[in-house]
Order: C-alpha cells, then sequence, then structure tokens
C-alpha cells in the first residue's frame, strides 16, 4: 500500500492577468501514497482549484515538478494528457457535469468510450459494476433529472471509478448538497478509500468534510500553510446515523 | 472510439434536440428534394421532346428547296423550284442508305361537309409519307400507286378535321367533303397523334396522293419538300451524304456550284433543342443548388449554437480522457449525421414531388441516378464542409474553461 502516486515538488503556475503576474501556485511540494483520503482546504483564492487542475492533468505548472504515477507530466502534449486522464484519474465535479438525457449507465461508461482497449461489451458490464459498487443497481436507465442531487453525484462517482483510476479528484464534490447528502456521498468516499483502497484527493472549504479524511492539506496564497495527518477521521457513517431524521428526506432519499 | 459509438452518441446529441434537429435539416431536405425535382423536370422535357421527335421519325431527312446558305433578299423565288419528279428517279436508281422516301407538297384550304366546313392542311405525298412519319390508319385503307397514278381524288382524314366536319360521330370513311371546290372521298382515318413539341395539331390534316394535290389543287410541277428515312438512326449521316451526292447529280451542279436544296435531319433538331433544355436545367439545377447551400449555413449555424450550449459537456469530455480528435469527430459526425440523413429524405421527397408532378400537372419527369447521386453527394459533402468549423472551435476549447463555462 505504500507506493508513491504522486510526487510534486516545488510547483509554480503563474497566470497573466492584465500585465501583471498572479502566482496562483507558488512553490508547493508535497506526496501522495497509495490508499490516502486527502482534503486539501483553503480559501477562496489559495490556489487549491489551480492545484487540483494541474493535478488533474487540466492544466500545467509553469515550473517545478509532477509525477503521477511515475509519469512526468509536464512534458506531456496535449493528447497525451488527455491520454493520461482518461487511465489514470477519475473526476468528480460540483455540479456532477452528467449528460443530460442520457441515461445513468451511459454516463458512467463514458470515460470508456475513450479507450479503444475495452469492448462494447465490457464497458457495459463495467458501467454497471460501477454503478452497483454507488448502489444505484436500481437507477441504470433513470436520466439525470430523474434522478436527485445525491443520486446525480454517486452516477458521477460511479463515472470517476470506471476505469480504475490510480486517483480520484473531487472538486467541492459535495458543494451542492445538503449536508445530509453530503454525508452520504462522504460515506461512499470513505468507503471506497477504506474498502476498495482508492487514493482520494477531494478539494473543499468545509473544515466539516475535512475531518473525514486522512490527511488534510490546507492552502494559504499558493502555499501550503499546513499539511496534517489525521490519525482518526470520523466515520461519516456514524455522523449520518446520528442524524435526526424526516419522513420528507426518508421519502427522497433513500440509503 | 469507433464508428458505431460515433454514430449513437452523434444520435443521441440529436436525439436530445429532436425538433432543432428536424428544423436543421429541413434546409438539407428542401436543398436535396430541389435539386431532384428540378432535374427531372428538364430531364423530362428533354426527354419528351425527344420521344416526339422520335415519334415524328428520328431517321427522317427532310430535304428543302432553295440552300440555306443564301440567305435574305438573295432568294429567288425561282430557287424554291428546284425539287422535281427528276429528284425522285434518281432517288428510285441509285439510293442505297435510304430506306424510303416521299415528296411533299401542302397547302391550306377550306375542308366542307354540308354546312359545316373547317380550315385545314391537304399534304399531297406518296404512299411511304406514312412510314417516314410513323403515321398509322385507324381506320379503312391507304391509297395506292394506282390513286397516285390517277391523280384520285380520295384523302386520308386526321382527327381534327374529323371532329370539326362529323361532330355526331358518323363514320367517315367512303363520305365525300370537298376541299376547296374539289370533292374528296374519304378512304382511311389517321390514328390520332396529338400535338407535336411546337405545339402544332398533327391531326389537323388530310393527306391525298401527291399528284392529286399537284394537278388538281395546286397546279404545279414542283415539291415543296421531299420526306426520306434512313435505315436507322445510326446511317443517317450517311444517308444524307448519300442524298446530297444523288440530288447534286440530278440538279447537274458543278462541283463548284451551292447546293441549290438543303438537307436537314431530325438529328440537328433533336441536338438543337437538347441544346436548350439542357441549359434550362443547368438553371433550374443551379437555383436548387444555392438552396443547398443556404441548408448547409443553417447546419453551421446550429452546430455553432449546439457548441456552445454545449460547452460544459465538451469540457467533462476533454477531462475524461476525449482527445481533440475525439471531440471534432464527434461534432462532424453529427453534421453529418443530420445532412445525411436530411439528405435521404430529400431524395425521397424528391422523388415524391416528382411522381406527383407527373400525376396532378401531367409534366414529363424524368429522375436520373446521376442528379440523385449527385445531390446526396453534394450535401454529405455539405455537412462535413459547414460542419468542420464549429467542430474544429469545440475541439480547441481548454477543458478548465469548458468545464466551467456557464
Amino acid at each position: 500500500m505504500n507506493k508513491t502516486i504522486v510526487t510534486i515538488h516545488d510547483l509554480k503556475r503563474d497566470f497573466q492577468m492584465g500585465g501583471e503576474t498572479v502566482h496562483a501556485l507558488n512553490g508547493i511540494s508535497f506526496k501522495v501514497q497509495a490508499g490516502e483520503f486527502i482534503t486539501i482546504m483553503g480559501s477562496s483564492g489559495s490556489g487549491k482549484t489551480t492545484l487540483l487542475n494541474v493535478m488533474g492533468c487540466l492544466d500545467q505548472p509553469t515550473s517545478g515538478e509532477y509525477l503521477l504515477d511515475g509519469t512526468d507530466v509536464s512534458s506531456l502534449s496535449r493528447d497525451e494528457l488527455a491520454h493520461l486522464r482518461n487511465r489514470k484519474l477519475g473526476f468528480v465535479f460540483q455540479s456532477y457535469n452528467l449528460l443530460p438525457r442520457t441515461s445513468a449507465v451511459e454516463n458512467v461508461e463514458l470515460p470508456l468510450l475513450y479507450n479503444r482497449d475495452i469492448s462494447n461489451k465490457e464497458r457495459r458490464e463495467r458501467a454497471i459494476h460501477a454503478l452497483k459498487e454507488v448502489k444505484l443497481a436500481d437507477r441504470m436507465d433513470h436520466t439525470p433529472n430523474q434522478l436527485s442531487g445525491g443520486q446525480q453525484q454517486r452516477v458521477a462517482i460511479a463515472r470517476a471509478l470506471i476505469n480504475e483510476p490510480v486517483m480520484i479528484l473531487a472538486d467541492e464534490a459535495t458543494g451542492n448538497l445538503d449536508s445530509r447528502t453530503s454525508y452520504e456521498i462522504m460515506v461512499l468516499m470513505q468507503e471506497l478509500n477504506v474498502k476498495k483502497g482508492k487514493t482520494i484527493v477531494f478539494v473543499t472549504h468545509e473544515p466539516d468534510i475535512a475531518s473525514f479524511s486522512s490527511r488534510t492539506i490546507s492552502l494559504r496564497d499558493g502555499r501550503i500553510q499546513s499539511d496534517t495527518v489525521n490519525d482518526h477521521p470520523r466515520s461519516a457513517k456514524q455522523v449520518l446515523a446520528a442524524m435526526p431524521v424526516t419522513s420528507n428526506e426518508i421519502k427522497n432519499e433513500p440509503v | 472510439m469507433n464508428l458505431f459509438s460515433l454514430l449513437r452518441i452523434a444520435y443521441k446529441a440529436l436525439e436530445r434536440n429532436k425538433l432543432r434537429a428536424f428544423l436543421t435539416m429541413l434546409g438539407i431536405i428542401i436543398g436535396v428534394a430541389a435539386v431532384i425535382v428540378m432535374v427531372a423536370i428538364g430531364q423530362g422535357s428533354k426527354q419528351s421532346i425527344h420521344d416526339q421527335l422520335a415519334n415524328m421519325g428520328s431517321n427522317m431527312i427532310t430535304v428543302l428547296p432553295a440552300s440555306n446558305i443564301a440567305g435574305g433578299v438573295r432568294i429567288a423565288g425561282s430557287s424554291f423550284q428546284t425539287l422535281t419528279a427528276k429528284d425522285i428517279t434518281a432517288l428510285q436508281r441509285d439510293a442505297r442508305f435510304i430506306s424510303e422516301f416521299s415528296p411533299v407538297v401542302t397547302t391550306r384550304g377550306q375542308s366542307i361537309n354540308g354546312a359545316l366546313n373547317w380550315p385545314t392542311s391537304m399534304v399531297g405525298v406518296a404512299p411511304e409519307y406514312l412510314d417516314i412519319r410513323k403515321l398509322t390508319i385507324k381506320s379503312g385503307r391507304s391509297f395506292t400507286l394506282r390513286d397516285e397514278l390517277s391523280s384520285a381524288k380520295v384523302c386520308l382524314i386526321g382527327q381534327t378535321v374529323i371532329d370539326n366536319l362529323f361532330p355526331n360521330g358518323d363514320n367517315p370513311v367512303g363520305r365525300v367533303i370537298r376541299f376547296n371546290r374539289i370533292p374528296f372521298q374519304i378512304i382511311g382515318v389517321l390514328t390520332t397523334k396529338g400535338f407535336n413539341a411546337f405545339g402544332q395539331d398533327q391531326d389537323d390534316i388530310l393527306i391525298a396522293p401527291i399528284s392529286t394535290v399537284q394537278n388538281r389543287i395546286m397546279a404545279t410541277i414542283y415539291y415543296q419538300y421531299i420526306y426520306a428515312s434512313a435505315a436507322n438512326e445510326q446511317t443517317t449521316d450517311s444517308a444524307t451524304a448519300e442524298l446530297t451526292k444523288i440530288l447534286r447529280g440530278s440538279h447537274r451542279l458543278k462541283p463548284a456550284d451551292e447546293n441549290d436544296f438543303t438537307v436537314r435531319t431530325q438529328q440537328e433538331l433533336i441536338n438543337t433543342l437538347g441544346a436548350t433544355t439542357s441549359l434550362l436545367t443547368i438553371l433550374l439545377t443551379v437555383i436548387a443548388g444555392i438552396s443547398l447551400v443556404i441548408g448547409g449555413i443553417g447546419i453551421m449555424n446550429i452546430m455553432y449554437v449546439s457548441v456552445t450550449e454545449r460547452t460544459r459537456e465538451i469540457g467533462l469530455r476533454l477531462s475524461i480522457g476525449a482527445r481533440g480528435k475525439d471531440i471534432l469527430l464527434q461534432f462532424l459526425t453529427e453534421a453529418i449525421l443530420i445532412s445525411i440523413t436530411g439528405g435521404i429524405i430529400g431524395v425521397l421527397l424528391g422523388l415524391l414531388v416528382a411522381k406527383t408532378v407527373t400525376l396532378t400537372l401531367h409534366w414529363p419527369t424524368v429522375v436520373s441516378e446521376s442528379s440523385v447521386l449527385l445531390s446526396f453527394m453534394v450535401c454529405a459533402l455539405t455537412g462535413i464542409f459547414f460542419g468542420y468549423y464549429p467542430a474544429q472551435k469545440a475541439s480547441g476549447l481548454n477543458p478548465i474553461d469548458a468545464l466551467h463555462y456557464e
């Protein structure tokens, strides 16, 4: 389990804003081991989204080193980055980003459509399997507008799981959800992390959410302010169980 | 990403916006249908003119007195009097490529049956004329050599003349009518031929032996035309050359002399009319082609809207590993799918409209395979051409910007 997935060393990312250079990331160094559940915290403008974009190979650093699963990302072309995202990363977004009027199973299949090595049959099987893992086996043919916010986010998580990525990147994945549904998503995240050993990098600005992770990196003005290991993360399942249940929520959100 | 997946994704995307996809297609549908119908009408009228001319005898050769090289006032009255019985004798003796020939004179006059009368033409001919002009006898008989030798006062009658002289539906065969002052016995009725390509009523006619018309009505020894018929369409040129040679011989023309007659073939006429209708077809096709281009611009417009609308989808696809090329192909496939589906519907609509035009307006239409193929290919190319730029725009998007596009 002690394999290093991410090595980031003195990472810098500058943006030109009307003649002025903004240092969104100003010398960041850390490593991510396989099986970690990291939350990246920080106020708005602290550089956490920029860091996630670089880690997600959507953006390239101005300087510094980024090794993802042994691959040096900074030298890759656009198409090579796309290939890397397709094979090694899973994304979960704040606004789910599901294709409208497209069934859950087809949404989940999407990353494998860009993988020539996977047959149509295997793709469908893996999509069904991924949906089962997020407990949506009975919602496979539902379109996003027939699903609740929490269910939509679970479809998105299944989509992030289907290519068996080395790392799942979540950008404010609970930002659009109420606290109860947020905890449900965290239950799922913890399960994936603990039971399946998935490495998760979760960007959030809610300290509450960070308390479920095993490590928290706080950013401020493009630098790491603190990097603390949380030896005893809270169990989202227990928190959820302790919440008062209203009849309305039972109807809308079966657990 | 394989072709099947591409098609499926494109189909799904269009299915999400059925009405819009259909409206976009409409431009292509109308364009393709218009091209097919216009070409069908153009080809149809060309074909119909050709058929009518062929019906008049496509291997028919006409000899006119006087040269058509000498123009305007230089034509003397005597130059119309060059075709005589001598020419016919020469033809009978020497012709090999010419299968049949007939001298022709025509005169206009009043046909009279009792109190009824009708202005019509009388054509004096040899019996072969009927074959050359592809005329047949519906009832009664044709005239014979004996009738010709005796300048018999007999005639064949066309349907239009019958309608006017025998409005009660009496059988005209055996009855006697007068043409001008001379009584003629009707010996046969011509099969209806209808109007020719120039709008002339081919049934408004009386046909009599040439000698009868020449001697009893016109008092002339000259012919107005000689109609001849080549053995078949291919030998028309040899027949024309032969005819010219024989007539020059019988007219005793020196090698340096101009022809004092003109030989015309039906083929020339077909070619001239064909050129006219071809021009018309091209004109119609260009107009229809413009509507196809407008349809293409419609596709481009909608694809641009679609790319803007689906910016976040593009961002998502890029972030989960689609390459720029994949996005380009996806949008291009959508554009091509619209144009090809539109093309197929357009072809079907075009065939339907062409058929309807024939059935309701009685315009002849010929749907040519090439026009179907061409318009279909043009519309597929339209899809590629007009779909490329929006697709290019989509594929060049930055995934981060696209993901956060509002």
